[in-house]
């Protein structure tokens, strides 16, 4: 192995390919701060590029200087103006936003970036230890297990029933995953619920909801209620540091949520967004009370669970990659049509025919990783400058830019109707106080949850899935534990301030 | 910029060839510019196959400039009633399309038909394959034929398209020719080909039934075994894999990509834009790009594209009555 390394490193260290990880770092980070291009859409629109550099290596390292520098910057736009602009940045708003508002958004940033940085790093060197053996583990889920693992990613909304808001979560949760059925999933040949609307046909764009629910409502509420936005935002931008207590607070948050990022994403059909879920669950249900009333709020740990477990899980996906030719994701499989366009074929060959590139690829991560975060540092004040502009120059540039991303897609302008339509019913659901973040969730996992289940219930020809398979059995205790466990414990607490507590 | 920059090329290549004299190295151009309307969004196949023709087609000078535009919606039905009800101003346009055209015309999703827009050529194609495992015991379509009468509830096919659609068919369309119920093919629908693959390594499913390209790279890095192809002869590309004639199943199957035009177009323009088409396939950029995307060159002009897609509509109409999908 340290042989490899020693290629792999040679191979990277060249002036040249230094400079394009710099410049793959940069473009990723600002087209990615553009809700609507995601690091899927950035690394089809380098691919070109990269694939005229013609050398295998260097085109990889570029890939993925572009890869980490979007997801990078896609955490950047969740964070500053609460617009997720890939599904698996949505947690990352939930506890980055309240942190920007409250004049943190330096602090948010960079506790962002670091835990990224460390996630992807762990995860990296998971995967070069690891990769040949985790090749077994990919392929132990079956679509039984997918649907359990897609239950235990819905008990994150019990982090949002917490305040006494229990019906309200699960009432937004149910339209969400009503929401999730609209037009044509993997199982039916004909739409359904499209009220015979055309653009309708392919469902809700996630893009376009995510604006509506998230950052629509934001803008709208900062202008129709401008005593809340005066007092926090738009002041000087204090707290870039974090300090040490911060930083041993959040660190065993980024130990725990690298390796459980990574292990969800080895599996080809869960990746980063579940990973960002269940890191956040997690994470919120083992931390301790006061802790937990936090989360939601602008907490750090809220911050640094799904950030650590999104990039993780990201480079855990290279592993159905490289050792079987999957690809587990969106992202891997741009990036498995550009290895073939350069003559590399992927798969448990490629570590024996072609090291140079399998190291490359590994090293490629680790260099990706660091470079964002020595040019992301100090870049970070300025980025956060942005919300020093004041508000009625940066409502309707964010309004702007919500619009772009959920446009920009698709090219297709009904987009902005359902967009405008959407984000009007969202904003009126905010000032009755109903959490938009568990409508978001039961959207994105509800077509995954029920393509799984429908599976599962094809293959056994009804619900013996269950009993059959000892793992799908496991999955679901841990999910009932996740969503009952919150519960269990806010009312021991209420019991226990009225003075009727149990024995302890 | 990648564009202005195969325009210069091109017009630099051009001053040279009448700077000197000798017969031309570029291709006589036959546009001057061509529209290409995608019917999905950027990244997908179809996005592919018009981006990658364009630029052949400009890089080695058939046509001036070609421009691009992306309407997805509808599964692709947006961009079919757009290039119909606006065809008089959609002369200039080629719509990119492919099988799912046809099938999704038979279910009625599509409000349209083929027959409603101008045929032009189909230019690219894909053949269907079954697979199965590095370690099942099946070797060939027998061996998976006697699994499913052995037990047909647990020998299940999987695939990377609703049921109904072309995976699906495929499957279907084997099965009955080599005697059995189509009906009662235990078909299970994944969202992606990729994820139909892992779950056929974890065993979940007993086959799958996917695009012969797409199994090619996993047979050689021998992950898979390919069981059947619906080639009429065996594919270059992986020749060990055997055709399902060979093994007596009566089966032919091109999963296709060509292009259509607005209805009422001319029959100078029709020619104009089929004597485009036809003059890519001898072009050194054409094959690079062929090359890079592992198209397969299958060809069908005119009339003959037209009596092929008519053929493919009526079996799969066909077979759709049969399974119940129409």
């Amino acid at each position: 192995m340290l042989e490899g390394i020693m290629i792999g490193l040679t191979t990277a260290f060249t002036f040249s390919n230094i400079l394009l990880v710099i410049g793959g770092c940069l473009i990723g980070t600002f087209i990615g701060m553009l809700p609507g291009l995601g690091p899927m859409s950035i690394i089809s629109i380098m691919i070109p590029i990269a694939i005229s550099i013609g050398d295998p290596s260097a085109a990889l390292i570029l890939l993925a200087g572009v890869y980490y520098g979007a997801i990078f910057g896609g955490s950047t736009s969740s964070i500053l103006i609460n617009a997720p602009g890939v599904a698996s940045t949505v947690a990352t708003s939930f506890d980055g936003y309240p942190l920007a508002r409250a004049g943190k958004a330096g602090k948010a940033l960079t506790v962002a970036a670091i835990s990224s940085f460390c996630g992807g790093t762990i995860g990296a060197v998971l995967l070069m230890i690891f990769a040949p053996a985790l090749a077994t583990v990919a392929l132990l889920f079956h679509s039984a297990e997918y649907f359990a693992l897609m239950v235990v990613g819905l008990s994150a909304i019990a982090a949002f029933a917490g305040t006494g808001q229990v019906v309200k979560a699960l009432l937004m949760t149910v339209l969400g995953l009503i929401m999730a059925t609209v037009g044509e999933g993997a199982l039916f040949n004909l739409p359904r619920f499209t009220m015979g609307i055309m653009d309708l046909q392919s469902g809700f764009g996630f893009v376009t909801l995510a604006m509506a629910m998230f950052a629509l409502p934001e803008a709208l509420y900062l202008v129709m209620d401008p005593s809340r936005s005066n007092n926090e935002a738009g002041g000087e931008i204090k707290d870039l540091r974090i300090s040490r207590a911060e930083a041993k607070e959040i660190a065993p948050v980024i130990a725990r949520q690298s390796i459980q990022g990574f292990l969800i994403g080895v599996l080809p059909g869960a990746g980063a967004t579940i990973a960002s879920f269940l890191g956040y669950a997690v994470e919120r249900n083992i931390a301790s009370k006061e802790d937990q009333e936090k989360f939601g709020k602008g907490s750090l740990k809220g911050l640094a669970a799904p950030e650590a477990a999104n990039n993780a899980a990201c480079t855990g996906s290279f592993v159905p990659l490289l050792t079987l030719g999957i690809p587990g994701s969106g992202t891997t499989a741009i990036l498995l049509g550009a290895l073939i366009a350069l003559n590399v074929n992927p798969g448990p060959r490629l570590m024996v025919d072609k090291p140079e590139i399998f190291w490359a690829v590994i090293i490629s991560m680790y260099i990706g990783n660091l470079v964002l975060l020595i040019l992301n540092l100090p870049l970070i004040p300025y980025i956060a400058k942005i919300l020093a502009v004041p508000r009625n120059y940066l409502i309707p540039f964010i309004l702007f830019f919500t619009m772009m991303g959920a446009y920009i897609g698709q090219n297709n302008a009904t987009e902005l109707l359902l967009l405008v339509g959407l984000g009007i019913c969202a904003t009126v659901l905010r000032f009755a106080d109903y959490p938009l973040a568990p409508l978001l969730i039961g959207f994105i996992l509800g077509s995954m949850l029920e393509d799984n289940f429908a599976r599962a219930m094809q293959l056994y020809d009804g619900l013996g899935f269950i009993l059959a398979r000892p793992m799908t059995m496991g999955l679901l205790g841990i999910a009932a534990v996740l969503i009952i466990l919150p519960s269990y414990r806010a009312r021991r607490a209420r019991l226990r301030a009225k003075g009727i507590a149990d024995g302890d | 910029m990648k564009l202005k920059l195969t325009r210069r090329a091109v017009m630099v290549a051009a001053a040279a060839t009448l700077a000197l004299g000798t017969p031309a190295v570029a291709e006589e151009q036959i546009l001057d510019s061509l529209h290409f309307l995608i019917p999905g969004g950027a990244g997908g196949g179809w996005d592919g196959t018009a981006r990658g023709t364009g630029e052949a087609l400009t890089g080695a000078g058939i046509v001036g400039t070609a421009s691009y535009e992306n309407m997805s919606g509808g599964g692709g039905g947006k961009a079919i009633g757009f290039l119909i009800e606006n065809a008089d101003s959609q002369h200039g346009t080629l719509m990119v399309n492919s099988t799912p055209i046809v099938i999704r015309s038979l279910t009625g999703v599509f409000p349209y038909n083929f027959r409603d827009l101008t045929m032009v050529a189909g230019t690219i194609g894909d053949y269907a394959a079954i697979v199965v495992g590095k370690d099942s015991a099946i070797n060939s379509m027998g061996d998976l034929l006697a699994a499913y009468q052995a037990d047909p509830r647990a020998t299940a096919i999987g695939g990377g398209s609703v049921p109904g659609g072309m995976d699906h068919l495929v499957a279907a369309m084997v099965m009955k020719a080599a005697g059995e119920d189509p009906t009662g093919v235990k078909y299970i629908p994944y969202d992606a080909g990729g994820m139909a693959m892992a779950a056929l390594l974890s065993g979940e499913i007993a086959a799958l039934s996917t695009g012969f390209s797409e199994a090619v790279d996993l047979a050689n890095a021998g992950e898979v075994k390919i069981i059947g192809v619906t080639s009429d002869e065996r594919v270059s590309a992986y020749a060990d894999a055997a055709t399902m004639m060979e093994q007596g199943i009566d089966v032919e199957f091109v999963n296709w990509r060509g292009f259509f035009a607005a209805p009422g177009l001319s029959d100078d323009k029709l020619a104009a834009y089929q004597a485009t088409l036809a003059k890519m396939y001898e072009t050194p950029e054409w094959e690079a790009v062929r090359e890079r995307n592992g198209w397969v060159n299958i060809h069908n002009n005119g009339d003959d594209f037209v009596s092929f897609l008519e053929n493919q509509e009526k079996i799969i109409g066909d077979l759709m009555s049969e399974l119940g999908f129409r």
